[in-house]
């Protein structure tokens, strides 16, 4: 599935976009734990999970949500539009 | 209705112009501006960068004009958010809403942007003396998007 960072998430990460092989992943939170292991640069962007958001094909979600079916995942932080 | 995400200045009057022209069933045009200010935080801010998501960006704002339209009888509608490097005294965000009278049209504008600010997937960056800093959401923004929950 295609996995999108945004704001400081894609600064830490280093990259805006990413294919992943997420197979063995069935929710959100599982899927950050399986980039947690790749990396150290994931571990310091998902440390604290409560500064963090999801989408779902473009839908917010939260962090216990299914992504079985799931074509785009985006990270990011509490927006601050307007 | 309309939602514009967009890097360049947009004018108010012609947003205004676009939803009153060729009608006479508009008795009250509500718009809001957003501008970038130079002091956040007591610190001096040199530019600032809005990024946004695109796709879902134009999504969220489609969806917050859509509620705004169901709760409040409004004829018009427009949304513009510009993203990209602002300084100082630019404008960021527009949001317009026209009714019959001046009550939907007031109410409708601010509920467009206190959704807009908690849904709409954007960030600022501000610039600062001491280097780029992501700017953190604010509570007061989440206390005011609730106050439109219906109980």
């Amino acid at each position: 599935m295609k996995v999108l960072y945004f704001a400081w998430l894609r600064e830490r990460v280093g990259a805006g976009s990413e294919d992943v092989d997420a197979s063995g992943a069935s929710t959100v939170a599982e899927l950050i734990e399986t980039l947690k292991a790749r990396d150290p640069r994931y571990a310091a962007a998902f440390a604290d999970l409560a500064a963090i958001r999801v989408a779902l094909d473009q839908e917010q979600a939260d962090l216990e949500a299914p992504i079985a079916g799931v074509r785009e995942v985006a990270f990011f932080p509490p927006v601050t539009g307007g | 209705m309309s939602v514009r995400v967009q890097t360049e200045d947009f004018d108010i009057r012609a947003e205004i112009d676009v939803l009153t022209q060729d009608r006479a069933d508009i008795g009250a045009v509500v718009t809001f501006t957003g501008l970038v200010r130079d002091l956040a935080g007591g610190e001096p801010i040199s530019a600032m960068e809005l990024e946004h998501y695109p796709g879902m960006t134009e999504k969220a704002l489609a969806e917050i004009e859509a509620e705004a339209n169901a709760r409040w009888p409004l004829q018009g509608t427009a949304i513009i958010h510009r993203y990209g490097k602002l300084s100082p005294g630019d404008r960021i965000v527009l949001v317009i809403a026209a009714s019959a009278h001046r009550q939907a049209a007031f109410e409708g504008a601010a509920f467009l942007m206190d959704f807009l600010k908690t849904r709409a997937p954007f960030w600022k960056k501000e610039e600062t003396p001491e280097g780029g800093r992501w700017v953190d959401a604010r509570c007061e923004d989440d206390a005011a998007a609730e106050r439109w929950r219906k109980s």
